[in-house]
């Protein structure tokens, strides 16, 4: 090219930008109004669902003003009602679950791609996403007969010894009693988060597999050939390259776990005050409270219900578009799949 | 362009040297002599023997460290917290016992690998203690025989397990299925092409719009049909409500995998197809749904699991009943997670373990889904099964029969001529194959 291979000067035409259209045939023409209107058909349905859960929950949120937001009871027919302790027991429940899933689904993550042999990987990913697929009423069973009582003594240890710190604080228990009863400890926020943890852990650990095994060879080998150790190349290497996709998964994660309706209903008790002490007896969520309330409840009490759960849409929205946002924006650009 | 710009320079350089005699050589290569020693092999990985004495010793230690603490000094309890305190203990006296005789960051790669370790073992043996825990709780109902026959309607809180069965259950499952599957595949499917195949700014908008949806905890799709269907239409709490509600809740996840999927077929394959002429439909038809065939039933059993599983929307919509009810459009209609839900929250030991012998049946239900799309899927597109490849080449080698037995083609000009090496004719057909 430097030599001159152009030796003709380019006339200076004034050239038309010439518009590309295909000239479509009636097959395609078909297909594309039956896509546009398989498309559109969605969309209605999508914006019905949202439209008409916004329109229902506004009659109570009108009603009740800016004392949803404060109000601890669940009383629509009576007194007041609001979502302060719903929503503060939700996000209490899912952050524990997220603080126990995110280390396991990044260890487990790492030790697909990086420590598994090779021929186990398949069916380790296999296994991973098997466990994201088990029902939430099978995760709630082992939750509230198996999990919970095993779960007691820890409890009481934690307590015990970590109780002067406030959230791990159980109010009307006598320190290191060893004949105190443990029901105290039962029907918790940490045994609720726990089963929620085995649940979103798969999701988000699916989410950074995929992600760490994207990660360049070519930087994997950079790392080895200057020295280092594997969990030196994981630390310079995959763990950044992944990170993206880590902070991705885990608000994935988080934002099933706020949504968790079954597991969480079948070990909680629900109280309807502020309950900031994760260890102690009673606590509530958003979704059990609309899946324990929605039968007796009259046309003003079930629009209540559409307000509180149309909060926590807002809330799981908010928390999945930044997981998207986040996942996109990175290197590694892992598709969040469900 | 600028790859055939180095190149040229590189190929003129090479001329230079090359015709120029009077350079020094750049490189000498120096004549080396094979040693004579017998050359042994030497292992780059496996086990030293100081490895596993630090690691049973550190578990050894740890054990009983914490079986004193446990035992002797500090009245604790519970097995739970046995092991996570050994395994604290197991963790820094590993450290320790590895920094003996390696330096830093080794001592913090064999560390981080312990605990990598430990924590795929709590994942999966979580799992697979799930699920044993379920049929062992379960097997109390599940070995009789008229669980799977009989209703519930005739069993009374305190008949034994040898009475009563989760047909009904079983039954609503599928007709909900049914419903949900009915509504959603299509629908799913259809959007996913819609979103892959049609440009513009509206797909665009009604793809914020699904993934906006995915977050709508399945709860809410439950109460939306409630308000709806039942409360506005005067819909009974039926089966049919219950599938609708399941649709809403696997629509979007049905169609965000389509278009995962679809994204994944090779674009040469697709521009290749419209090189030829054939029109969008025809190449959507007979190029990308079938490359994407796998992924597509991938995604769709997946979703079919994922709905199977879901207790909230079926428990807000389809109601309770003890007995068998296949008609979707009136009367309430069980089904296997709503009646595990409902029968373990009753008191008797015999519900509970019809509890957990639904809870089983609808594990089992999963897992032969998840089965079928591991067989099905678990490849990316385009990638063939041994017997497709089979299939593909019988079939490349039928066609190739056929070419020769009718000649070759007329040349259209002088400067063509007609394929006659083999593999050209049977690549050419494999891709027509599919056509």
């Amino acid at each position: 090219m430097i030599n001159g291979v152009l030796t003709h000067s380019v006339e200076p035409v004034q050239q038309r930008r010439r518009r590309l259209k295909a000239n479509l045939g009636l097959t395609d023409r078909v297909f594309r109004g039956t896509a546009r209107g398989g498309g559109a058909i969605v969309l209605a349905i999508m914006v019905l669902v949202g439209t008409f859960l916004t329109y229902r929950a506004l009659q109570a949120l009108r009603k009740a003003g800016f004392s949803f937001i404060t109000t601890e009871d669940w009383n629509p027919d009576g007194g007041g009602f609001g979502i302060a302790a719903v929503m503060v027991g939700t996000i209490l429940i899912a952050l524990v679950a997220i603080a126990v899933a995110l280390p396991l689904a990044l260890g487990v993550a790492l030790y697909i791609s990086e420590y598994a042999p090779l021929w186990a990987r398949r069916w380790l990913v296999a296994l991973v996403d098997l466990m994201a697929a088990v029902p939430s009423v099978v995760y709630g069973l082992w939750g509230a007969f198996f999990l919970q009582w095993q779960v007691l003594s820890l409890s009481r240890w934690i307590s015990d010894w970590f109780g002067w710190i406030p959230i791990f604080k159980v109010s009307g228990v006598e320190r290191h009693d060893p004949l105190a009863s443990l029901t105290v400890y039962t029907s918790s926020t940490f045994i609720a988060g726990l089963v929620v943890a085995m649940m979103v852990a798969p999701i988000a650990c699916s989410v950074m597999r995929e992600a760490f095994g994207q990660a360049p060879p070519g930087e994997r080998e950079g790392a080895y050939a200057l020295g280092a150790t594997r969990w030196g190349m994981i630390g310079s290497v995959v763990l950044p390259f992944g990170r993206g996709a880590i902070i991705g998964g885990t608000m994935l994660g988080l934002g099933r776990a706020l949504g968790e309706t079954i597991a969480v209903a079948m070990i909680i008790s629900p109280v309807f005050k502020i309950q900031p002490h994760i260890l102690e007896n009673g606590t509530s969520s958003v979704s059990s409270l609309i899946a324990l309330h929605y039968g007796e409840s009259s046309p003003f009490a079930l629009s209540a219900l559409m307000a509180a759960g149309l909060a926590l849409f807002v809330l799981t929205l908010i928390v999945n578009f930044g997981a998207a946002s986040i996942v996109a924006r990175s290197r590694s650009g892992a598709v969040s799949e469900v | 362009m600028t790859a055939v710009k180095e190149d040229s320079a590189v190929i003129s350089e090479d001329k230079g040297a090359r015709t120029n005699k009077a350079a020094p050589p750049r490189t000498t290569v120096p004549v080396r002599r094979r040693s004579d020693r017998e050359q042994v092999r030497r292992r780059l990985g496996g086990v030293r023997r100081s490895d596993l004495f630090a690691l049973f010793g550190a578990l050894n230690a740890s054990l009983a460290t914490t079986g004193l603490l446990w035992t002797e000094l500090a009245p604790f309890t519970g097995w739970l917290g046995f092991v996570v305190v050994s395994w604290l203990l197991f963790v820094v006296t590993y450290a320790v016992l590895v920094s003996f005789d390696e330096d830093r960051p080794t001592v913090r790669d064999r560390v981080s690998t312990v605990i990598v370790h430990s924590l795929a073992i709590v994942l999966f043996g979580t799992l697979i203690f799930v699920v044993i825990y379920t049929f062992v709780r379960g097997w109390a109902a599940l070995h009789h025989l008229n669980f799977y026959t009989q209703d519930l309607s005739a069993a009374g809180p305190l008949d034994p397990l040898s009475v009563g069965g989760i047909k009904h259950a079983v039954v609503g499952t599928l007709i909900e299925m049914a419903i949900a599957l009915g509504i959603a595949v299509p629908l799913g499917l259809l959007g996913g092409v819609f979103l892959h195949e049609i440009p513009g700014r509206f797909p665009q908008f009604v793809r914020t719009i699904v993934e906006a949806m995915t977050a709508l905890p399945d709860l809410l799709a439950g109460l939306f049909v409630f308000a709806t269907l039942i409360l506005i239409f005067g819909l009974d709490k039926s089966g049919l409500a219950a599938g609708v509600a399941l649709a809403i809740t696997v629509l979007p996840i049905i169609i965000r995998a389509t278009d995962v999927v679809l994204r994944l077929v090779p674009g040469s394959l697709t521009e290749a197809s419209y090189a030829l002429g054939s029109g969008q439909w025809r190449t959507v038809w007979h190029v990308v749904l079938p490359t994407a065939r796998s992924g597509l039933a991938t995604a769709v059993i997946l979703g079919t699991a994922r709905a199977v599983g879901e207790t909230a929307p079926v428990l807000i919509t389809a109601g309770a009943t003890a007995g068998l009810n296949v008609d979707p459009l009136h009367g309430s209609m069980m089904s296997l997670p709503l009646l595990a839900y409902t029968l373990v929250q009753n008191s008797q030991p015999a519900m509970r373990a019809r509890g957990f012998g639904a809870a089983a049946t609808l594990l089992v239900l999963v897992l032969v889904l998840f089965g079928i799309a591991r067989l099905i899927g678990g490849r990316g597109a385009g990638q063939l099964s041994a017997r497709q490849h089979r299939r593909r080449a019988f079939a490349s080698r039928r066609d190739l029969e056929r070419f020769t037995a009718r000649g070759p083609a007329e040349p259209l000009l002088d400067l063509i001529s007609p394929p006659a090496d083999p593999a050209t004719l049977s690549s050419r057909t494999t891709q027509g194959e599919s056509l």
